[in-house]
């Protein structure tokens, strides 16, 4: 005889295409983490789930795009950005949201974003760095830090080069809204990418996270268990502290925070209130 | 008239291209005709080569582009030295006499009209950016191509701000147009 | 709005032609000698409640231009060919993923940054080929300014009905040149739009063709959840690395528009009834080689032209047609021959000629009487 077990679903189950089911992503991987900080976003908003539309280009990250419920759009590597502007501009009802990783925001779509945000179009941009590209095996990225190893910088030379602070890029950028934290720190994330959301302007969320079969294996860092407890012992919560002082060194302290929030006017309603004057 | 062609050669800010493009403005819009206008410049916005022309048809016009022009008006010196040879025999040369000597031998039969364009929109008109349109007033006297009162409406409707200076400048144009076609058949 | 009449310039002939078809969003870069086409659009659009949106890049340019089509927007994007260069990423991502798009390409010379200010017909097998994979695009060849917003028209029909990405290609002479345009009234311009799913959203496919081999097309922002990925996908858009899966819908993009070339493949003849020999041209260098066979005619050479309206699909039938009823066949294009080697393998065994000029004049009507008369008496 059998016995019946009831099946609890996850609360943010009704925005995940159940059918898609398992992740593709590691165990100890932090984009699982982030992914369920976007869906809780969304329900604690309440926002119209079926006006949302979810963007990511190539790369661990940017699988997330295809777990969403709605409207969403894989694009090519780099232009999750340049897709969400199209169609952010064309219809200014929707709710744009990118997830996508350090690598494909900030190197190869590097470009999109620092003009994304000085055009300072409606959308929020999640962007999570676990300092490496991970679906293709971990080789250095944008993000990857001076002397670390990875596939293509590997011991005993390490990485020659030297990393994007991707908090100062967005914001000396012109975003009107950036962030910082790690994937442990659930619900402050959670309540920055609701405030990204609501925001009328372009917020870039960056969301600090651990790709323990690359990274960390290639620099010992330990398991996804290990990282993750690292990431909460360095975070520094700093709210408020100027962007250009938001450091990040993956040893000893990652400052972590709401750093800019301000006001100017933003792209799609400049043009909508161009439009009505024209139109008298 | 079945096929009629038109070449402009100048520098660039002369107003060489705006020039063929009211010319064919008119021709098409105005006078009913089929015609095509084209142009060569090159990457400066001022200075440098530039040419335009406008072909001129009674029925659709198949290839673009001037072959053997029955008018060349030279504003350049470089102009007139590259284009002269290609000139259809017994074709209009009309020039800025201030700014194109007539050198070398020109193709057998060929009209030649001095225009001081330059001079008149200078000094005349008392605005050298109506240059063109001065040299537009003497095409018209000199071959008859287009109509002078499409001319002056089309002029009219394209610059609405300085319509008064422009239709002085065709007006001056004209005139230069009608004496040096009295002065070439004395 | 009522029939208009102007004299201007092909690139904004094709201007209006998109906002006549119902384009509403311009993403563009500037670019010689496409740019009047983007300042058209950036005085216009406003006015007709679309957007005209300068990106960073070409990349941007026309990926946006994908995002803009997903949420139902007509959308088109113009460069010149090293935009174009650029802009290939997303043209495999737009037949990919079956998006309506409309992409002009004002041929400059080239490669590299070549002649920015003088024409070629160099770009013609890069719209075919430019992007990585087996793939089938529409590219269309007007020759005159009016064509230039007639063509776009129909660019943007059929980029609706077949939900792909469709190039107009012009040479640098079109799209610079000015002639009569008449911009008839908006109710005698037919339009297309992409079928939407009529299904319930729970039952909707979101790659599951009809009998055309094109599936309905959700838009962002409805009651249809779907995922569109550059990804090999299945019909519920999911991402497979099954060996049918791949072959199934690359077999399936190829075919939507090979099995449907009669209803896209437009081209003119003329004076081709009694021919012996036919000229094969498409662009200026058409207008050229019209030119030439009314001049040949009065020396009594029966010569006729083909004039492509479309290059890809490539008008294969015509061309087979014509190589049964004609001796030789000239192809006279400006480039180093490119639609040359598809005419050779279709004519064949009928004697095919080229006639390269790989520069801004397209060929003169004189250079291609001397030909026709070299191959008449050969």
């Amino acid at each position: 005889m059998t016995e019946s077990v009831p099946v609890l679903k996850h609360p943010m189950a009704k925005y995940i295409r159940e059918d898609r089911q398992p992740w593709i992503y590691c165990s100890g991987c932090s984009v699982g983490i982030v992914t369920g900080m976007v869906a809780r976003a969304i329900d604690n908003l309440g926002i119209d789930f079926s006006k949302v539309v979810v963007v990511s280009g190539i790369g661990c990250t940017g699988r997330t795009s295809g777990y969403f419920k709605t409207g969403t759009y894989y694009t090519t590597h780099g232009r999750a950005i340049a897709f969400a502007e199209g169609v952010k501009i064309a219809n200014p009802e929707l709710e744009v949201i990118v997830v996508s990783g350090d690598g494909d925001i900030a190197a190869i779509g590097g470009n999109h974003l620092i003009h994304a945000c000085r055009r300072n179009i409606d959308m929020t941009i999640v962007c999570v760095n676990n300092f490496n590209y991970g679906m293709t095996g971990g080789q250095f990225g944008p993000t990857t830090e001076h002397l670390r190893y990875t596939q293509t910088s590997p011991p005993p030379i390490g990485n020659v080069e030297h990393s994007f602070n991707l908090v100062k890029l967005a914001a000396s950028s012109g975003a009107t809204f950036v962030a910082r934290w790690t994937a442990v720190h659930v619900r402050r994330a959670t309540k920055s990418i609701e405030k990204g959301i609501e925001k009328k302007g372009l917020s870039f969320i960056e969301i600090v996270g651990a790709c323990p079969t690359a990274y960390g294996r290639m620099n010992r860092l330990g398991d996804g268990v290990a990282m993750h407890r690292h990431l909460l012992e360095v975070a520094d919560i700093q709210n408020g502290l100027p962007p250009h002082e938001a450091e990040l060194d993956y040893e000893t302290r990652i400052v972590c925070g709401e750093f800019v929030d301000v006001e100017k006017p933003e792209y799609t309603a400049v043009l909508r209130e161009a439009y009505k004057k024209l139109r008298g | 008239m079945s096929r009629y062609e038109v070449r402009i050669g100048g520098f660039g800010g002369q107003g060489i291209v705006t020039m063929a493009v009211v010319l064919g403005e008119t021709l098409s819009l105005i006078d009913n005709k089929y015609v095509v206008q084209t142009q060569s410049y090159g990457p400066e916005a001022r200075g440098g080569a530039s040419k335009s022309e406008v072909v001129i048809g009674d029925e659709e016009i198949d290839y673009p582009k001037v072959q053997r022009p029955d008018v060349f008006i030279a504003m350049s010196r470089a102009a007139y030295l590259e284009y002269v040879d290609g000139m259809r025999e017994g074709g209009i040369l009309i020039v800025d006499e201030d700014l194109v000597q007539i050198e070398g031998s020109l193709p057998s039969s060929v009209r030649v009209y001095k225009i001081p364009a330059t001079r008149i929109a200078d000094m005349e008109v008392g605005n050298k950016q109506t240059t063109n349109v001065v040299m537009l007033g003497a095409l018209a006297a000199i071959t008859g191509i287009v109509s002078v009162e499409g001319l002056k409406q089309r002029i009219a409707e394209r610059w609405p701000r300085f319509k008064e200076l422009n239709l002085k400048a065709l007006e001056l144009g004209l005139e230069a147009g009608r004496r040096a076609v009295e002065s070439s058949q004395t | 709005m009522p029939k208009r009449i102007m004299f201007t310039m092909g690139d904004i002939a094709c201007a209006e032609g998109a906002i006549s078809a119902g384009c509403r969003y311009f993403g563009g870069y500037p670019i010689t000698p496409a740019t009047e086409i983007a300042e058209w659009m950036a005085r216009r659009m406003p006015e007709v409640g679309g957007a005209y949106v300068q990106y960073e890049d070409e990349i941007a340019s026309i990926t946006s231009v994908i995002g803009a089509s997903w949420t139902g927007t007509k959308a088109m994007t113009a460069t010149s060919g090293p935009g174009v260069s650029l802009m290939m990423e997303a043209v495999g991502l737009a037949v990919m993923t079956e998006t309506p798009l409309v992409l002009v390409n004002i041929m400059r010379g080239g490669p590299s940054t070549g002649q920015p200010t003088r024409g070629q017909q160099g770009d013609v097998m890069q719209a075919k080929w430019g992007s990585h994979g087996d793939y089938q695009i529409i590219a269309l060849t007007p020759a005159s300014v009016q064509e230039m917003f007639d063509e776009t028209i129909r660019a943007f029909n059929l980029s609706e009905r077949y939900r792909v990405p469709v190039f107009l290609l012009a040479d640098e002479t079109v799209g610079h040149m000015r002639e009569r345009l008449v911009i008839p009234d908006e109710k005698d311009i037919k339009l297309e739009y992409r079928k939407l799913p009529t299904v319930d959203p729970s039952e909707y496919l979101p790659f599951k063709p009809d009998d055309d081999l094109v599936p309905p097309m959700a838009l962002l922002g409805t009651k249809y959840q779907f995922y569109a990925t550059g990804l090999t996908h299945d019909e519920r858009g999911y991402p497979s690395d099954k060996e049918e899966v791949q072959i199934e819908l690359i077999t399936r993009l190829n075919n939507k528009i090979l099995k449907n070339a009669d209803k896209i493949v437009e081209v003119e003849e003329f004076m081709l009834d009694d021919a012996e020999i036919a000229v094969i041209a498409y662009g200026t260098p058409s207008r050229s080689a019209k030119r030439a066979i009314k001049d040949v005619r009065q020396e009594g050479i029966r010569a006729g032209l083909l004039r492509l309206k479309t290059v890809w699909p490539f008008p294969e039938r015509h061309v087979v047609d014509l190589a049964t009823k004609v001796k030789q066949i000239i192809v006279a294009e400006q480039n180093l021959g490119q639609i040359y080697y598809m005419v050779k393998a279709a004519a064949s065994p009928t004697p095919v000629h080229l006639m390269t000029k790989p520069a801004g004049m397209p060929q003169l009507p004189q250079e291609i009487v001397q030909m026709i008369r070299e191959v008449h008496s050969s």
